[in-house]
């Protein structure tokens, strides 16, 4: 940490709560000019939210806010980008329609005195600007046409040379190949030395200690550790990240866990040759009643449209799923749903309905079961109150709005309504993001009850650790196709990692 | 620890009398807009609050109200249908083209008998529904510019059936539910009323109403729960379209004529009983009663303005911003109830 400076950017006491979850306590955070600091904590420990509230996108928490000692409060993202502060999320924030060109100069194209756009200029300038990354494209290219690894780094292009002096990237390298993340690295460090604050969260510790100052650790909405980057290791690191007891969680980073002998039950689902335009490549593999299958990736792999196929909403080119013996093409998740297969998607938006009481949540995809033309409501709370008491949501009432309960809870609430009538094949997306670690154990339990009541799960996660804490079988999946499979034998995250 | 536990299980614990109310707002504001305009016309006009003229304003409000049931399912599903007064219009007049007219009246003059013609005229508003169900689910357009296509369609259909003339005659049934009356009371407010509670029954106890709400409050999750959403949709297109039509062969009965553009004002009369009664634009809020209430707020509204003899032509721009008022109100409904939600 750079001494006798102040700070460009300070926070203290910085408390945000969602639902009357807390997601950050009493956080303080300084960022100085020149410094790249590394952020790492496990998924939900805050550090997003932290960096959402930096750039804008959370104009509502308590605590002190400082821009070069002068206090402030950005009520949008376009006043932290005002302030020079700039962000790349996790997720890609692209737009795939527009040209590469278009897209480095989202907003602010350079325009002649008459205010037209100088598409020459402007394809020139982010040539040399993507140049300096060392990326090669036509500027003019449809930027979807792209690989996802590309599309990404283009988008922090961007970001990088926006002119920000402060740069947020939150898991910025998810999707790249090893070459390219070092192209970034070397990026980050030279507009470090040019007098750039960056923030760098990832969950590739050895990333972290590779390139930052600074560490930061959270750990459950609070600030465990702050310290100089060369003064630790990856060890001590896991450790604060984890905390005590979590010694069973830091082995599994480096030690093998031993997948089962087992095959499993009979088949549920064969999936043959599937491929989707730019997503899937001749995915094929089959799913195993009592047992469950986890696809690990990074994020853009093909997992998404892949769960999205076997539920009914996208349809594939091409390729042949098979369910229960019986060849299947969904015309829509109606039809997936009545063959028996159910989805829990990773947002939780995408599946609750936030405005209506926990019983209708839980009942709505069982209605045709429950009732031929009239409701039952008395049922339906009936139903809803046996799954709220054996999924142990709380608080443990069905007429709630479902809104009023923390993530975790929704999230069993998403499990529950697959539940009553136990559907055939169960696909479950990124099933413990962003959960406290009690949530996370009691949607692993779920999982293995229900597994041992003889479904067949599919997990698909972008996080190593969901995957290896569930599942019997891994695949790994590289853009769009399997490249390795994982059965009877030793993984690791590091194996993991490697494989993607 | 404890006390930190404490507080969060305050803060999770729903609601205060001040987050009831501001969740409930879309429900009260519109019933308070409603006292107040009653009050304010009956003290504005002694013929205001009679109960002839209570009969008035339910026999006025009463072809709307029949639109209004279906296009309640539709907004509820956050979709819009324009064509409904359209529907209405070609509906009426398709009844009246089955029926036998006198001689002057230069059309098809087929001597059917009446409940075929009746019979006739709902399968082609229902067709008409279907087209727009199509439309939206399968191909894809957007219901706005659908029906906007479709309000075309029916009109262009009705002026190749009427040529510009205007009929009279319609089978006897419809012309005693549209302008008879049994015991004092207008057949067309009887109708009106059983077809409102028979939506408001079907939203609030059927498996289908459910799936209405739910469609409506969060399209995204009724598809991920494995709801047949486009089928849904479909639906309620045919619903809006056949209430639409069951309202332009009252209508064409209640006014005595059927021809071209009679049900122009219908289409932002209905959109504004069903919106100013509260039911949510952004779809799963509100339903039946909402528009009941919504249905009297404007019957009030027109029907006091000529009763303290205002300026015509101001009464358009008071309408106008009434409405105004309500979408605000609707908007802002919705943004307290996220709120209170998050």
């Amino acid at each position: 940490m750079p001494e006798g400076r102040s700070p460009i950017l300070e926070l203290q006491g910085i408390t945000k709560s969602f639902g009357g979850v807390e997601a950050l306590r009493g956080v303080d955070f300084a960022l100085y000019a020149g410094e790249i600091h590394g952020l790492v904590g496990e998924n939900g420990a805050g550090k997003s939210t932290l960096m959402k509230i930096i750039a804008g996108v959370h104009p509502e928490y308590s605590g002190r806010f400082l821009v070069d000692g002068k206090e402030t409060r950005f009520r949008s993202a376009r006043d932290a980008h005002a302030a020079g502060i700039a962000m790349v999320h996790q997720e890609l924030s692209v737009a795939p329609d527009l040209s590469v060109a278009e897209n480095v100069f989202l907003g602010n194209q350079p325009t002649s005195r008459l205010g037209l756009v100088q598409w020459r200029r402007m394809a020139r300038e982010a040539g040399e600007q993507l140049a300096r990354f060392g990326i090669d494209v036509d500027p003019m290219t449809r930027l979807g046409d792209l690989p996802i690894g590309l599309q990404q780094l283009i988008e922090i292009a961007r970001v990088l040379f926006s002119g920000a002096r402060i740069v947020i990237l939150d898991e910025p390298t998810s999707a790249l190949s090893p070459p390219e993340v070092e192209r970034l690295f070397a990026t980050l460090r030279r507009l470090r030395d040019e007098g750039t604050g960056i923030v760098f969260i990832s969950h590739f510790i050895e990333d972290i200690l590779r390139v930052s100052d600074t560490v930061t650790v959270f750990r459950n909405g609070r600030k465990v550790a702050e310290t100089a980057a060369s003064a630790t290791t990856k060890g001590a690191l896991i450790e604060a990240m984890i905390g005590r007891g979590g010694e069973a969680l830091e082995h599994s980073y480096t030690d093998d866990l031993m997948l089962p002998r087992s095959d499993g039950g009979p088949v549920v689902l064969k999936v043959d040759q599937l491929s989707l335009a730019r997503s899937l490549q001749d995915v094929s593999f089959e799913a195993r009643s009592g047992e469950v299958l986890g696809i690990y990736g990074f994020m853009g792999c093909g997992q998404q449209e892949l769960s999205r196929i076997l539920f009914g909403k996208l349809k594939p080119d091409s390729g042949t799923l098979v369910v229960d013996g019986a060849p299947k093409s969904f015309a829509s998740t109606a039809a997936a749903r009545r063959a028996g297969v159910a989805l829990v998607p990773e947002s939780r938006r995408a599946m609750l309905f936030h405005q209506e009481p926990v019983y209708k949540n839980i009942s709505i995809s069982i209605l045709d079961r429950i009732s031929a033309m009239l409701l039952k409501p008395a049922q339906e709370r009936d139903i809803a109150k046996r799954q709220v008491e054996q999924l142990q949501i709380r608080p443990p009432v069905v007429g709630l709005d479902l809104g009023m309960l923390s993530g975790g809870n929704q999230q069993k609430v998403a499990l529950a309504k697959w539940l009553t009538y136990p559907p055939r094949l169960l696909v479950l997306c990124e099933p413990t993001r962003g959960m406290d670690v009690g949530a996370k154990n009691d949607v692993i339990n779920i999982v293995r009850d229900l597994r041992a009541k003889g479904l067949a799960i599919i997990v698909l996660s972008t996080e190593p650790e969901t995957v290896l804490s569930l599942a019997d079988r891994i695949l790994v999946l590289k853009r769009g196709a399997v490249v390795r499979e994982f059965k009877n034998e030793p993984v690791s995250k590091d194996r993991l990692l490697e494989a993607a | 620890m404890a006390s930190s536990e404490a507080v969060s299980g305050a803060a999770r614990r729903p609601r205060g009398v001040g987050s009831f109310l501001r969740s409930q707002m879309r429900n009260i504001a519109p019933f308070l807009t409603l006292i107040f305009l009653s009050l304010f016309f009956a003290f504005a006009s002694p013929s205001f609050a009679t109960l002839d003229n209570l009969g008035n304003i339910l026999t006025q409000v009463s072809v709307t109200g029949v639109i209004a049931v279906g296009l309640t399912f539709v907004i509820l599903c956050a979709e819009i249908d324009l064509s409904i007064a359209s529907i209405a219009n070609v509906t009426g007049i398709a009844v009246a083209y089955f029926t036998v007219q006198e001689s002057y009246v230069n059309i098809a003059n087929v001597p059917l008998p009446g409940a075929v013609a009746i019979l006739l005229a709902l399968l082609l508003c229902a067709a008409l529904g279907l087209v727009n169900a199509l439309g939206l689910t399968v191909i894809g357009i957007p219901s706005f510019i659908m029906t906007l296509a479709m309000m075309q369609i029916a009109a262009g259909i009705s002026a190749l059936l009427v040529r510009g003339q205007i009929a009279y005659k319609v089978p006897d049934l419809i012309t005693t539910l549209g302008s008879g009356s049994i015991g004092g009371i207008p057949w067309i407010v009887i109708v009106a009323a059983v077809m409102l509670l028979a939506g408001h029954l079907v939203l609030t106890y059927t498996r289908f109403g459910r799936y209405v709400y739910m469609v409506g409050g969060n399209r995204e999750a009724a598809e991920y729960s494995g709801l047949n959403v486009k089928l849904i949709l479909g639906v309620v297109m045919v619903i809006s379209a056949v209430c639409s039509g069951i309202g332009g062969m009252l209508g064409v009965a209640h006014f005595g004529s059927a021809q071209q553009n009679e049900f122009d004002t219908y289409l932002l009369d209905s959109i504004a009983a069903v919106v100013v009664g509260g039911t949510s634009l952004f779809g799963g809020r509100g339903g039946i009663g909402n528009t009941i209430v919504g249905l009297f707020v404007l019957g009030v509204l027109n029907n006091g303005l000529d009763h303290v003899n205002i300026d015509s032509f101001l009464k358009i721009l008071i309408r106008g911003l009434i409405l105004l008022a309500a979408l605000i109100i609707n908007v802002y409904a919705q943004r307290l109830r996220e709120k209170a939600a998050e």
